[in-house]
């Protein structure tokens, strides 16, 4: 009997490869160790899977754990309002993105937050406060949308796949900033070491992105 | 720490932490109490002021970021209370009790700044951060379009 494998899906923290057999029936098989929801997995663990390109875009499903986190997420709104908090509710107060993604004259980004969090006024910041590009929206997006988009130069800032990775990797302030957010904020998951290592495992395997179907 | 800020034109050293909220170097060491403590948590708009031409919430400004800026409170606005949107808030009679009006005209200011004759949108969404609890939001836009000359 072939056995074939179609699709990568999680749930809760548990990747599993849905097995789709011959007589037609599907099973689940875990692939990766369970970690809890704020962990990542380390990118060792993905050579549990075989098949290249099903490890790879495993890679990228477990980099969307961070991507599609309210932290990230919050800031790379679809349209043009961003989203405070875990509930992922409309920006207090009520601002717009604006011709740069900066706000409008008198609702800056900028007018309020500052280069660092603020602990007592509990005004999240880093420096250059800002949202993400509307072409670079990730809220409501699959996996699959986002890795798509994340690919390509016309909507990922003009970047190569390495400098996707050293963005991720290295950038301390803005991507940074969701390992750090301050107050009680709840952080991305992992770290952004572990996070860096993962874009970077998933480009080295070829970029691949995981099926429509596929959720984080 | 000694911090020098331009405000309302005039160089002004300060021997302050550097943390301290821009909003308390104005009001408690030099004295500007026309800028209004609101919220403190940059939610309300009160306390508004502009920093290098850019409208900023004093109160979660640590005053170390205005160092050897240029700030402009209500009180430079304009040397006699001419700027065209004063003379448009008392012509309407905006205020109601008047605390949050220094914000709302320091925003308002910028407002037209950058856009002398804005829309019924540009405005909506560049005071939309000034809260007034006594609800003079319709005077204040009205006020502001008077003073742009625009949609009377």
């Amino acid at each position: 009997m072939s056995v074939f494998p179609v699709m990568l899906i999680r749930s809760g923290a548990l990747v599993t490869l849905l097995i789709a057999t011959a007589s037609g029936r599907s099973r689940e098989t875990p692939v990766l160790p369970a970690v809890s929801n704020n962990q990542l997995h380390a990118v060792a663990d993905f050579a549990a899977i075989a098949d290249s390109k099903e490890r790879s875009a495993a890679l990228f499903v477990e980099a969307s754990r961070v991507l599609l986190h309210p932290r990230c997420a919050n800031c790379h709104p679809d349209g043009d309002v961003p989203a405070q908090g875990m509930q992922m509710i409309p920006h207090q107060p009520p601002v717009t993105r604006g011709p740069e993604g900066r706000g409008v004259v008198g609702m800056e980004c900028t007018g309020c937050h500052q280069d660092r969090n603020l602990v007592h006024a509990r005004v999240p910041g880093a420096p250059d406060w800002h949202l993400a590009p509307r072409e670079m929206a990730w809220v409501g997006k699959s996996p699959r949308q986002i890795c798509e988009q994340i690919k390509d130069p016309k909507r990922n800032g003009g970047k190569s796949l390495a400098q996707i990775v050293e963005h991720n990797a290295h950038d301390k302030a803005l991507v940074g900033w969701g390992w750090s957010p301050g107050n009680d904020r709840e952080p991305a998951p992992g770290n952004q070491e572990q996070f860096g290592a993962i874009v970077a495992a998933w480009v080295e395997s070829g970029a691949e992105c995981p099926s429509q179907e596929v959720r984080r | 720490m000694s911090i020098t800020i331009r405000v309302n034109g005039k160089d002004r050293q300060l021997d302050v932490d550097p943390e301290m909220p821009l909003l308390w170097a104005l009001r408690d060491v030099l004295g500007l109490t026309g800028t209004k403590y609101g919220c403190g948590e940059a939610l309300c708009g009160a306390c508004t002021v502009h920093l290098n031409d850019h409208v900023v919430r004093s109160c979660v400004t640590p005053v170390s970021r205005a160092a050897n800026a240029e700030v402009v409170t209500i009180e430079g606005l304009s040397p006699d209370g001419n700027h065209p949107l004063q003379k448009a808030w008392v012509e309407l009679g905006v205020p109601q009790c008047g605390f949050c009006q220094a914000g709302q005209l320091m925003t308002a200011a910028a407002l037209l700044k950058k856009h002398p004759r804005p829309s019924d949108e540009q405005i909506d969404q560049s005071m939309a951060g000034n809260l007034c609890r006594c609800g003079t939001y319709t005077r204040i836009r009205e006020a502001i379009k008077k003073a742009a000359g625009v949609g009377q």
